[in-house]
């Protein structure tokens, strides 16, 4: 009789969710599945709102990223209204993602994953994690909260507040940025890309360390997605989507993302709730495709800032075509930190971006909008549909995480199959890396932020008919 | 308590009388036509209010000015009590805070308030008056009633959700603009505003889209169509110098 391994909730990520293992008689694994858990119904509960307060319902989506709700919102809401935002609202559209991505990037490296990576996958669960890394490698751990806390203080020196600002608002910004904090941000500068650069070295210099994690953590071909700038170049905020296959050539280029529907079909399980985009050429469940950072880095022809260009092309050297493995996507999020630090600078030195007009008005003209951005975990889609009045009455959110679904399910099989294989004895470092090739794509299962530190885990073995045979709790 | 028919009494031929009593044992003085809450507030003692507004008529509605009057075993409302000779008032006894908060937590859990997403978050006297009593927490059941929004306005919205039924509009659509557009329907806590014959508000006929409404309304319930959360920052100054210039003397709504 074969047993069901769980592991629920997931430690260390954002949202809660839970991981199933079928095992055959002989202890093999025959199947694995990553199941989201929690249902929030946003697109439903906000039929009836007027559109205008999307931004900001959206936003209450996550605690994390947060700005790029309110960016694809505000977005989706240009596209109802039919307006261009002016050009300075753009920029500060542009900039407030910068400080979004250098502290959401910097929470899932620092706070949620370093304790893997530095402690090592088989360190003992109760050190591993936040409190663990400060205490054996204090220096790291100051520079992981030293650089959360820029990206977090750039998000609240353009739009007044860390968190949930409501600064992104239909038709631009709802405030114009100041000199003094201008100012500032640019006095930021040197310390963040200081921390980074160490931060690049340090893991590069141990990535042999995880030779069977990049093996293994979801490392299989699919498609990529990701957003490109006019010269194909890394663009997260305003840009067209590109899809390439497993060898690297482009499958469609320039996609409008209110053409979106077009490209992506959207399957739905009863195991989960998370639903399961795909590429609709290809069909359920062979148009597998992965989006995030290390999937945007395959797309493009390069970040387009010269630090981070180089950062890239080291990057995409690891393999010939693209980068395979979702291990990489923590190296990834390192170069877009860098990256965005770099736009960031770039940025601020635009003249336009202090002036005053920072907002198109207009009543709505069209009933139909969709906004698409890069959220720091992958493309991010809201598409929109209004009454007459302006009211919604439909609602559609591809949310990052849901783009990587079909892959975390896959890789969660694989790591499975690698790390647990006929023995009775399972390891906890076994299951630890189960949850972390979750944690490679980083997901937001929903908003929370506290999964800082250890959360409770709790392993039931099953017989196939759910009988219960044993338990082990942990935290 | 007796309310005085204050638009009846011929001020030349009757010169208000002035009398004295206490409040929190204060000695105060008053205008035998002034309420308890208009002398307390003269005398820079405060007591929260959510339905009054200066510049229109006073409805005792919501309650929350309630007030314990020594030998009275009821709480009486001060916006629409008025003083007598050695009457001793107190404004802030725990009996009172307590059915304050009360108050506002069966105002919370009437309707769906919620603050983060509204256009009034940071600027609407109900979120205030909760920070200033102290409400952190509401001990009653929400009833999550279903309420549209109603966006048929070419230039504002009303969303019932946020309303609580302090008809701040009612009186200022009928005392100041004169069009009366707004009314209220229903009983208890059934009811809810209205434009015209209970219709859209933008095929309202009556409505001359004044937006006086908008202004006084203390929460987000009327609000200016695009604004986005926190932006609704409402002007009610106009109010006082509106009444005086139209001419329109309390009396001549309040016979």
């Amino acid at each position: 009789m074969g047993k069901t391994l769980t592991i629920e909730p997931i430690s260390r990520i954002e949202g809660h969710g839970m991981i199933t293992v079928t095992l055959e008689d002989d202890g093999s694994v025959s199947d694995a599945k990553f199941h989201v858990t929690q249902f929030r119904g946003f697109e439903k509960l906000c039929e009836g709102r007027p559109y205008y307060e999307m931004p900001s319902i959206t936003e209450r989506i996550c605690g994390i990223c947060p700005i790029s709700h309110s960016l694809a919102s505000g977005k989706a809401c240009d596209a109802i209204l039919g307006v261009h935002p002016p050009e300075t609202a753009i920029l500060l559209r542009r900039l407030l993602n910068c400080g979004e991505y250098i502290q959401s990037h910097a929470l899932s490296f620092f706070y949620l994953s370093s304790p893997d990576l530095l402690l090592g996958m088989d360190a003992e669960p109760a050190k591993r994690n936040i409190v663990g890394i400060i205490e054996a490698h204090p220096e790291i751990a100051r520079d992981g909260i030293r650089l959360r806390k820029i990206g977090q203080q750039i998000i609240e020196f353009i739009s007044g507040k860390r968190i949930h600002p409501a600064w992104v608002v239909p038709g631009g910004v709802n405030a114009p940025l100041s000199a003094e904090h201008r100012d500032a941000m640019l006095q930021m500068i040197p310390e963040a890309l200081a921390i980074i650069t160490r931060t690049l070295t340090m893991f590069k210099k141990s990535l042999e360390n995880y030779r069977e994690e990049i093996a293994t953590f979801a490392n299989f071909p699919t498609l990529f997605m990701g957003m490109v700038d006019a010269d194909g170049n890394l663009e997260h905020v305003y840009g067209k989507l590109r899809i390439i296959d497993a060898k690297g050539h482009i499958v469609v280029d320039n996609i409008d993302p209110a053409d979106y529907q077009n490209y992506l079909g959207e399957a739905a399980e009863n195991w989960t709730y998370l639903k399961a985009p795909y590429y609709k050429p290809l069909g359920y469940p062979e148009g597998i495709y992965r989006v995030g950072p290390a999937a945007r880095l395959n797309v493009c022809n390069g970040c387009g800032t010269p630090l981070a260009d180089q950062e890239w092309a080291e990057f995409r050297s690891l393999e010939r075509g693209p980068v395979m493995s979702s291990f990489f996507n923590h190296y990834a999020r390192l170069i877009e930190i860098l990256f965005s630090i770099e736009t960031m600078e770039k940025i601020l030195a635009d003249p336009a971006l202090l002036s005053l007009r920072v907002r198109a008005i207009a009543q709505p003209n069209f009933l139909e909008g969709t906004g698409c951005v890069e959220a720091p975990r992958g493309t991010l889609i809201h598409h929109y549909r209004v009454d007459e009045n302006g009211l919604m009455t439909w609602a559609n959110l591809i949310v990052a995480t849901g783009n990587n679904n079909l892959a975390m399910n896959r890789g969660v099989l694989q790591v499975a199959k690698r790390f647990i294989s006929g023995s009775e004895e399972i390891s906890e470092g076994a299951l630890n890396r189960l949850e972390a090739v979750i944690r490679a794509f980083d997901p937001c299962l929903s908003c929370s932020t506290h999964a800082l530190g250890q959360m409770p885990l709790l392993i039931e073995f099953r017989q196939v008919d759910g009988k219960l045979i044993r338990t082990l709790q942990r935290g | 308590m007796s309310h005085h028919p204050k638009g009846k009494l011929r001020t030349d031929l009757n010169p208000s009388r002035l009398l004295t009593f206490k409040i929190d044992d204060r000695d105060v003085s008053a205008r035998e036509d002034e309420s308890i809450l208009e002398v307390a507030r003269q005398n820079g003692i405060a007591i929260p209010t959510l339905c009054h507004l200066d510049g229109l008529s006073e409805r005792g509605a919501c309650r929350l000015c309630i007030v314990e009057v020594r030998g009275v075993a009821k709480l009486l409302p001060s916006c629409v009590t008025f003083p007598r000779q050695d009457m001793e008032v107190i404004t802030n006894s725990e009996r009172v805070v307590n059915y304050r908060k009360k108050i506002l937590e069966l105002l919370f859990t009437e309707r769906n308030h919620v603050c983060s997403v509204c256009v009034s978050n940071g600027h609407c006297e109900l979120q205030n008056l909760s920070v200033e009593l102290g409400v952190t927490h509401v001990r009653y059941n929400y009833l999550y009633p279903e309420h549209a929004v109603d966006a048929s306005h070419s230039r504002f919205s009303v969303d019932h959700n946020r309303c609580v039924l302090c008809l701040r509009c009612v009186r200022v659509c009928d005392e100041i603009e004169g069009a009366h557009t707004w009314d209220i329907m229903g009983r208890g806590i059934t009811s809810k505003v209205i434009t015209d014959l209970n219709q859209p508000w933008g095929t309202a006929e009556t409505c001359t889209g004044c937006g006086k409404c908008v202004q006084v309304c203390p929460t987000g319930a009327l609000s200016e169509k695009g604004k986005s959360v926190a932006e609704m920052i409402k002007r009610r100054q106009f109010l006082p110098y509106l009444q005086m210039m139209r001419g329109r003397q309390e009396e001549s709504w309040q016979k």
